[in-house]
């Protein structure tokens, strides 16, 4: 029952979070909306038995990825977007609302004619077990690990390259 | 009792309402965060379908897609600033010069 009433809970933040970061004009606002959003999903993560996941979620999403964002909208200082005023603004814009509905009802429609799967619920803290990921992580996907160091290392020196001044 | 389907329609939603942030604004910084919205529809699918298997696989993805997300934010809000610089805006309409 508890389990029953945290996943609506859940769901319904992380769903109106979202929704309301499409809807703000203001970058800012939808940032800090963006956070909630995940601090609900890190919620999911939880009622999932992947503690793991949901305490990662919290510090990479919410405290790296998400401040890196607010630096940038702070630093370009463009609070609003601009009044669409484009050449296509308002067919553009029903047209791209028609398909994302058609979208979610394609989505939701397709999901709802696969039969009920059940996920056990509390198994104990084995798949959620931190031994288990590290071992797993650091065996059979070792490789795809020390990759992901040199993916970050080539986006940091990327970020750095693109984001500094010209002089010339 | 919470299934597997529940997990499955709340991430199909979540991911369409990135789609939609996508289609509609006209911010790049906004549709950065749509992006990022969509990122986490999937790791939830990756969670909720581990849990399910009863396997340790789902969690190391979504582990990866996180790496992969920092990555792809840091290099795209440096693009950002750099594309801020030279036209002074952050419509995605400024940006038509390689639209044939």
């Amino acid at each position: 029952m508890f389990e029953f009433i945290a996943f609506y809970a859940f769901a319904a933040i992380a769903i109106i979070a979202s929704l309301l970061v499409i809807g703000q004009r203001n970058p800012m606002y939808s940032v800090i909306l963006l956070i909630v959003s995940f601090g609900a999903l890190a919620g999911l993560y939880v009622l999932l038995d992947a503690p793991f996941t949901a305490v990662t979620q919290i510090i990479i999403y919410a405290g790296a990825i998400m401040v890196l964002f607010l630096f940038v909208v702070m630093l370009l200082n463009v609070p609003r977007e601009e009044a669409i005023a484009s050449r296509l603004g308002a067919r553009a814009r029903r047209t791209g609302a028609v398909l994302s509905l058609v979208f979610t009802l394609e989505i939701v429609w397709a999901l709802t004619r696969l039969s009920v799967m059940p996920v056990s619920s509390g198994g104990g803290g084995s798949i959620g077990s931190v031994a288990r990921i590290g071992t797993a992580l650091f065996t059979t996907h070792a490789f795809a690990f020390e990759a992901t160091s040199l993916l970050i290392l080539v986006a940091m020196v990327g970020a750095v390259v693109l984001a500094r001044k010209e002089h010339h | 009792m919470i299934s597997l389907n529940h997990y499955l329609i709340l991430s199909g939603i979540l991911f369409a309402i990135g789609t939609a942030g996508v289609f509609l604004r006209r911010n790049v910084i906004t549709i950065l965060l749509s992006i990022e919205i969509m990122l986490n529809a999937v790791n939830l699918t990756f969670v909720a379908v581990g849990r399910y298997l009863n396997t340790v696989d789902g969690q190391i993805i979504t582990f990866f897609v996180m790496t992969v997300a920092a990555a792809e934010a840091a290099v795209g809000l440096a693009l950002v600033i750099a594309l801020f610089r030279h036209r002074e805006t952050l419509s995605p309409d400024a940006f038509t010069a390689l639209k044939w």
